[in-house]
């Protein structure tokens, strides 16, 4: 099993790089973003266990130091 | 006063904090490795230096605040003891939990390396007692990453408790957007603990300690230290 984490950060937490990089695309004249937040994507392997305690083990990785939830959300997906 | 400065792959001040200690309290601190699991017996005041521990991976000060050390640390801290976090150590302290808020990246994206000028805010704190609340410093300050960002309750009761200890001002201690250096929430450049035993601050008093090499503002902070610690 694999395991998809995906960290970006909370609405209304000021993103300066999502900001340089909005910028850059409107420079190289791209039209049409209306904005641009950066995140992050983790790619996990899961070791055997079943569905349920992958999930616990995800979400303990997450919660523990994938994401700061003072200023990042995180969301998981199991494949 | 019996201090240990903490040394991650990537600190690069730990040196700088020891001649610090050292000149203001004659005093050699011990260096701790990050994989030990005590602090030497004794050991009054813990400080973590900057740098860029395990290369500012993940996010700044993340994987050193889950060094074997920091359960250390985090007993220290409940047991009153004086903890000090400068720049990446205030980045470590805040992903260790024991000072809340995040330091982002800098609004403008750049890496500020020059003097700045910090308002001292009170003086009855173990790290502030040599100088007078109001006090304007002048002190450096070189990081990427020192936007201090907070939820709207934290930060209402960090300022409604008198937390914070240092904000970025000018050279004549007004408080101005344009000396707010990287964009921190109420121009914050250093806050403490709830028992204000734990100190994390981006600039880096270390540096003006010596009248050899310069300006010699940030020795007070040393001097409290080891006053604090020689009355205690």
């Amino acid at each position: 099993m694999k395991a998809r984490v995906t960290v970006t950060l909370k609405t209304g937490v000021l993103d300066p790089q999502g900001k340089a990089i909005e910028g850059a695309l409107k420079s190289l004249g791209i039209d049409g973003i209306g904005s641009v937040r950066q995140g992050k994507v983790f790619d996990l392997e899961i070791g055997d266990m079943d569905k349920v305690a992958a999930e616990a083990a995800v979400k303990a990785a997450c919660e523990k130091l994938l994401a700061n939830t003072v200023v990042e959300n995180y969301r998981i997906e199991l494949v | 006063m019996k201090a240990a400065v903490l040394v991650f792959p990537g600190s690069n001040r730990e040196r700088d904090i020891a001649y610090a200690l050292e000149l203001t309290s004659g005093v050699k601190p011990a260096l701790v490795w990050h994989a030990d699991s005590e602090l030497p017996a004794g050991t009054d005041l813990v400080v973590l230096p900057g740098g860029f521990s395990y290369g500012d991976y993940l996010r700044c000060g993340a994987i050193a605040a889950r060094a074997t050390i920091m359960d250390a640390v985090r007993r220290h801290a409940a047991r009153g003891g004086l903890v000090l976090g400068v720049c990446n150590g205030f980045q470590i302290l805040c992903e260790a939990g024991l000072l809340p808020g995040v330091l982002m990246r800098n609004a403008q994206l750049k890496f500020i390396a020059r003097n700045v000028h910090l308002k001292v805010e009170r003086s009855d704190t173990p790290f502030t007692r040599r100088y007078n609340a109001g006090a304007v410093i002048e002190v450096p300050v070189a990081h990427g990453e020192g936007n201090f960002i907070a939820d709207a309750e934290t930060l209402k009761r960090i300022e409604d408790e008198g937390r914070v200890l240092f904000r970025y001002c000018d050279a004549s201690g007004a408080v101005t957007p344009a000396a707010n250096i990287n964009g921190a929430t109420n121009a914050i450049a250093g806050i403490v603990s709830e028992n204000r035993r734990v100190l994390g601050m981006m600039p880096h008093p270390e540096n003006h300690v010596d009248p050899a090499i310069g300006p010699t503002d940030g020795r007070g902070l040393f001097e409290s230290l080891a006053e604090a610690l020689q009355t205690a």
